[in-house]
């Protein structure tokens, strides 16, 4: 097999998760209006409830506004990450997963070129919601724009593993609703989103422990820094290592036979 | 080669011993610490901190910057710090509780107001001589001397006035009532303005100098803050006449006023109680002391954004930049 095919097979998927993403416009719609309504009632409440303190990266002062935009950002790439992997098990059902599945690519390849397909796809996504922050006052400067793409990318890439890795203990179609339920908002309540992890220090340890050892956390740490253009070796270290740790669960757990 | 590279670390060395030479240096008085932090404006560090008197507030540099005036509120006295060793030198007889002080233009009279006995008292600083005691209005706190150096102004707190003072006779002229609490005055580079802030009335007011006239009265609303913690402090003026900004005390805001139209252009978000200002030499930058927060935000004066927090000690106050 050579490299064109490899590639190839990339560009179909890509091209496949691209024209998803252009034909549904109420998802694009959707992926920025969820993270604006945060930003402009729900941080426009809490501006004054929420202390004010300086901290990495940041050299001064903030609002909350900005203090949780790069949470918001993060949360653009899990909720992209999820209806992604739930589309799996759509596909699944609706058998065009067994169109992808009759290419001669080793199964672990194809599953790759889907994570990252998706992976890409929620970039525009991320940025164009971060642009919009700018009326809301979010002004970081502009050589995070540069720094925050490969943030972007490895976080969107684990959030997509851990995605896949859930889904492939879905049965069937359900509604969103369980996703949002038991993954989606644990994942982004319990992390450093939307209060720094010294507060929730304060309400107590072992809620602080949980958050510590969410993931999500760290996409979120890793998205704030490099917006600043700043570079957190925790944080990168931590993502990777469970990026390495989903794709290699989601592989191995991954069975299109599932719900048949 | 080695003779490139012996030659380009001797540039280097010589132009970072260069930087550092011209580096402009920030006093900060720490009201609680007794100290002065000293920030270096090119690293936005903190390289010294210099023990002084008791609650160490209003400083302000003499004209060639070789002494440093300290009112050391609770020693009742004013300090003269040598700038070059650090020293305190001499002691002036400023009065009971000086708090804010203004030398004027000969720089030789220290105009320094004496908030416990109403008083504003002028000094001699080269044979340290008191020249005159002026009564004025109750709990005496801004001063501000023409850059003319034809009129003094000081504000009484209590009395809510502007005293306007003749340096050539030493006696009161006029006063001007204005909002409650008046705290600071500043003078338009020009000097046909002056900017005089009222803490309790939550207002500015600009007056014409020549008729003694109120030209405008600004007034602050920030959303999200209740108007009660709204309460204008310290004052400064760029020399182009563009802008003047306004520190809003509890309200951890500085407000960005349009000098020519009187318009509030923005309020920048800095630490807490924020109380004195002063720009860079250059005017790039804006150091404000935030008391309650204890550190310095460091304003971009012309992208109007805060850029950085420097923590410094307990409570600073007052602020002066050597070039």
């Amino acid at each position: 097999m050579n490299l064109l095919a490899y590639g190839h097979v990339f560009y179909g998927i890509l091209l496949r998760e691209l024209m998803k993403f252009i034909h549904q416009r109420s998802r694009f719609f959707s992926a920025l209006v969820r993270p604006l309504v945060w930003l402009a009632v729900f941080a426009a409440g809490f501006r004054a409830a929420l202390g004010i303190s300086i901290i990495d990266p940041y050299q001064t002062y903030i609002t909350y506004e900005v203090y949780i935009t790069p949470g918001l950002i993060a949360m653009v790439l899990l909720f992209n990450a999820m209806q992604s992997s739930l589309s799996m098990v759509y596909d699944r059902e609706m058998g065009s997963m067994r169109v992808l599945l009759m290419s001669p690519m080793p199964r672990s390849y194809l599953l790759l070129c889907k994570l990252m397909a998706s992976a890409i796809v929620s970039l525009p996504q991320a940025y164009a919601f971060l642009l919009i922050a700018r009326l809301f006052g979010v002004k970081p400067p502009l050589e995070g724009f540069f720094w925050l793409a490969p943030a972007l990318l490895i976080s969107a890439l684990l959030l997509g593993a851990l995605g896949l890795f859930i889904s492939s203990f879905i049965r069937q179609l359900e509604n969103f609703a369980g996703i949002m339920n038991f993954v989606i908002f644990p994942m982004f309540f319990m992390s450093s989103a939307l209060y720094p992890l010294w507060k929730m220090q304060e309400a107590g340890e072992w809620l602080y422990r949980l958050c510590v050892f969410n993931p999500f956390t760290y996409c979120v740490e890793l998205i704030r820094y490099s917006l600043y253009g700043q570079f957190n070796s925790e944080a990168l270290l931590i993502v990777l290592t469970s990026l390495i740790l989903f794709i290699f669960l989601s592989i191995l757990c991954f069975n299109p036979q599932r719900g048949h | 080669m080695n003779i490139r590279k012996v030659f380009f670390l001797l540039t280097t060395c010589a132009s970072m011993m260069a930087t550092q030479a011209i580096a402009s240096i920030a006093y900060i008085s720490n009201e609680k610490d007794n100290t002065l932090s000293l920030i270096d404006l090119d690293t936005l560090e903190v390289i010294d901190t210099v023990n002084v008197g008791q609650r160490p507030r209003g400083i302000v540099f003499n004209k060639d910057f070789s002494k440093l005036y300290i009112c050391a509120s609770d020693d009742d006295t004013v300090q003269v710090m040598d700038v070059a060793s650090h020293k305190v030198i001499n002691e002036l007889p400023s009065g009971e509780d000086p708090e804010q002080f203004a030398l004027h233009p000969d720089n030789q009279r220290l105009y320094i107001s004496n908030e416990d006995d109403a008083l504003v008292t002028v000094v001699n600083t080269d044979n340290r001589t008191v020249i005159a005691q002026i009564d004025v209005g109750v709990e005496p706190e801004g001063m501000a001397v023409s850059p003319d150096g034809k009129i003094a102004i000081n504000t009484s707190e209590t009395t809510s006035m502007l005293h306007w003072i003749d340096t050539e006779t030493n006696t009161l002229i006029h006063n001007t009532k204005v909002d409650q609490r008046p705290r600071h005055v500043e003078f338009s580079k020009d000097g046909h303005q002056l900017w005089a802030s009222a803490e309790i009335g939550g207002t500015v007011t600009v007056l014409n100098v020549d008729n003694k006239q109120v030209i405008k009265k600004l007034e602050f609303k920030i959303r999200g803050i209740h108007p009660d913690k709204i309460q204008p402090v310290g004052i400064k003026l760029t020399r182009d006449g563009r802008y003047a900004f306004i520190a809003l005390g509890p309200a951890n805001h500085v407000a960005v006023v349009d000098a020519k139209s009187y318009e509030i252009i923005d309020y920048l978000l800095v630490g807490r109680r924020v109380w004195h200002m002063e720009f860079s030499p250059d005017e790039k930058l804006l150091l404000t002391t935030n008391g309650i927060s204890g550190d310095i935000s460091v304003i971009d004066v012309d992208n109007l954004n805060v850029t950085k927090s420097i923590r410094v000690g307990r409570y600073p106050w007052g602020i002066a930049i050597r070039p």
